[in-house]
């Protein structure tokens, strides 16, 4: 690595205004946790000069409630969410994503917006906040906007983020009653691997019947996905063996994978529908405690 | 010596180099500094299969900071049809593998090097080198290097008259197999497949070398031998030996892989050139892509009995990959896979394929897994046709001694039916099991070796002693030496200290590898402390004026005997090397000798696996491993390594391959994608220490490195069948191949 300049803005301002004013494209980025930068640094994939550290503003290391509603954001660690007790309570879909990135050392840093910026279509955390229904606030030298998760990503690496645009944090609708999440991944090992297809999902009940529904799948397509015909087989439902057997079709049909290192088509497809039924067990479970 | 009196042999010593690591003072290869230090890297072919036309280093000799190159022009040429053997190595493909010649063999081939100011100018200056290659269609997989028209990787290798990339073959023989097929009840033929798999060491391959204007050279590195590093840099360089000395560093893992060189010789040619001293430190991706691996494989094996349980005759054909260079472990696969068991008649074959593969390196048992995992799985399948347990099949077909093994020696004292009784007794056998859960067995054998060795033991001044041996420490072998150096001489174990010498300061001793360490050292140990207690009676003679044989040496000290007994108080270690000098000077013995006496080691697994069968995953619930370790001379340390083998053989059975990619490449070089274990896919693994001494060694060591890895490919994949009733003869039996065949 050859010289990099290093910057640490304390204002979002400064940070958007250091980084629409970046040389050339990729060549100045932004660092959150650098548990997915500092690695793709080493390797040579990728080679800025010059580098945002975005851990000293305020707004994005703050954690809030308002009345139910949480705003989480985006540079805070995983470490950090997860001593929030009541978050937890609320979104521990969200939770058990996030607490699946690496280990115990990944998780002091790694942060929610890193993992969606990274943009990696097997990015654990991200299906588990399409499912929740979270927006995300993005700032850039045009003002700033919302866009809900499951809008935020093109492909692999590729995010609609504008030139000079940051993530700011994640806004969490206030959680229903009667409602839960749950997020669940594939890998061949039990920990520091990569997901081969994850699947969350997030079911509000009343008397015993499905009012609402989001599935969201991870790893198996160019971006995460919700799966907007699972929810449908769902809404209206009892979670009568049928319904769930529609929306696990849903999930297979919405599944576009590639054979890879990693898993193969089919395997990622067979595995979708497991997840999704293992997901939503879950899921029930929870919402029906509260 | 009773067994029963032992104070140190058998006890569970605190580790002489257990402070240094925990506390980070170890000193790997990495760690050593020089003034003056210049930085090394290598340029890597980006081809799997070219001819390299030319190579131009003069942009990357122009660029600023950059000190020397380094190309195989500069190395001693080794024409190829003259084979130059060192140990199990050729030296004719050591120095092409080290540094391309003719042609670029495998992606991540290195064909350059250069060393610069810092890392960052030397990786910019090896951009700059110019290659112009002619490229060649590539073979990676077995089959594509076999068939007709395969691209052939080396001309001059025939194989039936042709052109071949069929390098070497190896063929045991007993009986006759036609007759023992026709006396046999049931006949079961499978045929298997293995992928390749990498040793996994956690240190990467490092060194540092500094060549003086006279040419005397000193090399810190992290090897298995720093001999073998002596002699193969010596070699490739054309430095006499004599001129080279090589400092074994504290080595973070090796398990075969580092039995070879890929860095030191061409350190020594760019600190040569440059004058200045050169530290080179591989990537992990280097590492996964250019070192090691052991062998992919593909086999073929027929085993029939009677119903009575008698194996009449077993067949084993086994194609194995040597990547760019000859070599592949045929003898490890075709030579150990019967050797558990008593069979009239029996035929292996070793088929040895090179292929646009980084070059194999042995890796514990070096092909034994392989003949093992094929042979074990159709036992499974012939005890379950003869309805038979399959430790009960085992036992009515064990080898014993006496028995004339199908690899050729008849066997000395040996503990195998040891290891099955063992098993069959323990509760593991009898544990109940739930659902989708199974058990499975298997066996497995390694030759284990001597070989050459050298020690030095020394008393210090106040009374303590210093043991140099000559081999670096892989598995326990300096707390181990500590135990039986204080057993023989009757004092503390925190007394004794001991250390690895170097190639200067220590007499030759051959690399750590057959598991020979233990057994060699302590041979070469146990020698020199009876010249050093002969040497400490002498002295106390000279001190008392009577006759040396009416002195005995009993717990720490020289103690008057028979006529004489009681006649004098007892000299202690201390009060005899406080008068060492007016007594004749230093005391101190060393011994070298090529030790033999070697026997081998059995073993016998208890697999338990849990299958998730929707999702493909098979977890090792639980595992026993029994094995005849001959002497356990520290416990912990032996049951570390049968647990360490099973580890290895859990991934690679499960998870670990080498995938290529279509362009020849590999496609996983890092720990992300290429899945050796993590803690939580293991289970606590119990092992059982059968102790049948080996009677030809002085405290009767077996070597025990290497068998544990060769039973757990089989033993899991025989477990996988009983929980579910599909036999896999793939591995590694990844979820989606696991999820694939289930299906079906
Ligand atoms: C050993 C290891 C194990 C891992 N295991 C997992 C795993 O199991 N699952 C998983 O999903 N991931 C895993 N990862 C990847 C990584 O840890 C996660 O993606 C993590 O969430 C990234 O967060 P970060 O804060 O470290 O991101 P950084 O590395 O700081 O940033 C990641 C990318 O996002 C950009 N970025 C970050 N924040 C913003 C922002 N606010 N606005 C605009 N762009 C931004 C950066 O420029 C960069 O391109 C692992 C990584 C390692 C090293």
């Amino acid at each position: 690595m050859s010289e990099v300049k290093f910057i640490s803005p304390e204002t979002i301002e400064q940070a958007v205004d250091a980084y629409s004013k970046s040389s050339k494209e990729g060549k100045t980025k932004i660092l959150a946790g650098g548990t997915d930068l500092l690695v793709q640094i080493r390797s040579g994939i990728s080679q800025p000069d010059t580098i945002i550290d975005i851990k000293n503003i305020k707004e994005l290391k703050e954690i809030s409630n308002d009345n139910g509603s949480y705003t989480i954001g985006a540079a805070v660690a995983g470490a950090v969410l997860d001593e929030e007790e009541d978050f937890g309570n609320n979104w521990p879909g969200v939770l058990e994503a996030l607490r699946l990135i690496g280990s115990e050392q990944i998780q002091g840093r790694a942060s929610l917006g890193g993992n969606l910026c990274n943009a990696s279509p097997a990015g654990d955390s991200v299906p588990a906040l399409i499912a929740s229904g979270a927006t995300v606030k993005i700032q850039g030298p045009e003002g700033e906007r919302k866009m809900p998760i499951e809008s935020f990503h093109v492909g692999p690496g590729k995010t609609n983020l504008k030139n000079g645009e940051i993530v700011v944090n994640f806004q969490f609708p206030k959680k229903q009653r009667n409602s839960g999440d749950a997020y669940l991944r594939m890998i061949p090992r039990t920990e520091m691997d990569i997901a081969v297809v994850g699947c969350a999902v997030n079911v509000t009940i009343e008397n015993d019947k499905c009012v609402d529904a989001r599935v969201a799948l991870g790893a198996v397509a160019p971006k995460a996905l919700l799966v907007e015909d699972a929810s449908k087989a769902l809404i209206g439902s009892n979670f009568e063996k049928e319904a769930v057997e529609k929306a696990s079709l849903a999930c297979e049909a919405a599944c576009n994978p590639i054979d890879d290192k990693r898993g193969t088509i089919s395997y990622r497809k067979k595995v979708s529908k497991v997840l999704f039924k293992r997901a939503l067990e879950k899921a029930i479970e929870r919402a029906k405690k509260g | 010596m009773n067994e029963m009196d032992n104070k140190w042999i058998g006890k569970n010593t605190i580790r002489p180099d257990g402070a240094d690591k925990v506390t980070g003072r170890a000193e790997y290869a990495a760690d050593t500094i020089m003034p003056g230090m210049i930085w090394g890297k290598v340029l890597r072919s980006p081809h799997p299969h070219a001819t390299i036309k030319s190579i131009n280093t003069k942009k990357a000799e122009e660029l600023d900071g950059v000190f020397s190159v380094a190309t195989s022009a500069d190395c001693v040429d080794f024409p190829v049809d003259t084979p130059v053997i060192l140990g199990i190595q050729d030296i004719r493909w050591m120095a092409r593998n080290v540094l391309a010649k003719e042609k670029v063999l495998f992606h991540g081939h290195p064909i350059a090097a250069v060393a610069a100011r810092t890392e960052e100018i030397a990786e910019k200056a090896c951009e700059l080198i110019e290659v112009e290659y002619n490229i060649h269609p590539w073979a990676i997989e077995i089959d594509d290097a076999i068939k007709p028209n395969a691209p052939i990787l080396h001309d001059f290798i025939n194989f039936d008259g042709k052109p071949s990339n069929i390098a070497g073959t190896l063929e045991h023989k007993k009986g006759n197999i036609e007759e023992g097929f026709k006396e046999a009840d049931v006949v079961i033929e499978r045929e298997f497949e293995t992928a390749a798999v990498h040793q996994g060491y956690l240190e990467t391959h490092a060194c540092l070398v500094s060549v003086s204007p006279d040419d005397r050279t000193t090399i810190w590195s992290s090897s298995q031998g720093q001999f073998m590093v002596r002699a193969m840099t010596s070699f490739i360089t054309g430095i006499p030996q004599s001129s080279i000395r090589a400092i074994p560093a504290e080595i973070g893992g090796g398990f075969g892989g580092k039995t070879i060189v890929y860095l030191e010789p061409v350190a020594t040619i760019l600190s040569k050139k440059s004058g200045r001293p050169v530290k080179m430190v591989m990537t992990r991706e280097e590492v996964m892509r250019a070192s090691g691996p052991t062998s992919g494989s593909k086999s073929k094996v027929k085993i029939g009995a009677k119903n009575n349980g008698k194996i009449t005759a077993a067949q084993g054909t086994f194609y194995l990959q040597a990547g760019a260079f000859p070599g592949a472990p045929i003898r490890g696969a075709a030579g150990c896979c019967l050797a558990p068991y008593d069979i009239p008649n029996a035929h292996t074959f070793g088929y040895d394929v090179v292929s646009n593969r980084s070059k194999v390196a042995a890796y514990r048992a070096p092909g034994a897994p392989i003949g093992a995992y094929a042979v074990e799985c159709v036992l499974d399948e012939v005890a379950e046709a003869l309805k038979m347990c399959p430790l009960e099949f085992r036992l009515k077909n064990a080898a014993k001694e006496g028995t004339k093994a199908v690899h050729g020696p008849t066997y000395p004292v040996m503990g195998y039916v040891e290891t099955l009784e063992a098993c069959l007794s323990h509760p593991h056998y009898k544990a109940p099991l739930k659902k989708l859960q199974g058990r499975g067995y298997a066996s497995g054998f390694w030759f284990n070796a001597g070989g050459e060795s050298s020690a030095q033991v020394n008393i210090t001044e106040d009374g303590n002693v210093v043991v140099t041996t000559g081999h670096p420490d892989i598995g326990g072998s300096r707390a181990s030496i500590a135990n039986i150096t204080a057993e023989l001489l009757g004092i503390d174990v925190n007394r004794v200290s001991v250390l690895i010498g170097d190639t200067a300061t220590i007499g030759f001793s051959n690399l750590t590898g057959g598991s020979r360490v233990l057994f060699a050292s302590a041979l070469v140990v146990t020698e020199s402390t009876n010249q050093v207690i002969d040497i400490l009676k002498d002295r106390a003679s000279k001190i008392w004026n009577i006759d040396k044989e009416a002195i005995e040496w009993e717990n720490g000290e020289a103690r008057p005997a028979g006529d004489n007994a009681g006649k004098f108080k007892p000299l202690s270690l201390v009060e005899l090397a406080e008068q060492a000098t007016p007594t004749g000077g230093p005391i101190g013995a060393g011994h070298q000798v090529n030790t033999v006496g070697a026997e081998g080691g059995f073993a016998t697994h208890i697999c338990d696996v849990e299958v998730d069968i929707e999702l493909g995953i098979a977890r090792i619930i639980r595992y026993t491993a029994a094995q005849d370790v001959g002497k356990a001379i520290h416990p912990a340390y032996v049951e570390g390594q049968l647990q360490g083998g099973v580890v290895q053989g859990i991934g690679w059975a499960l998870n670990e391959e080498y995938i290529y990619n279509k362009e020849g490449k590999l496609d996983n070089p890092g720990f992300l994608d290429y899945r050796i274990p993590v803690c939580s896919d293991l289970p606590m693994i119990d092992t059982i220490l059968v102790e049948v001494p080996n009677p030809q060694h002085p405290q009767g060591v077996r070597g025990v490195g290497e068998v544990p890895i060769v039973p757990p490919l089989s033993a899991i994949a025989n477990a996988i069948y009983n929980a579910i009733g599909t036999r896999f003869y793939s591995l590694p039996m990844s979820p989606p191949k696991v999820l694939e065949k289930i299906s079906d």
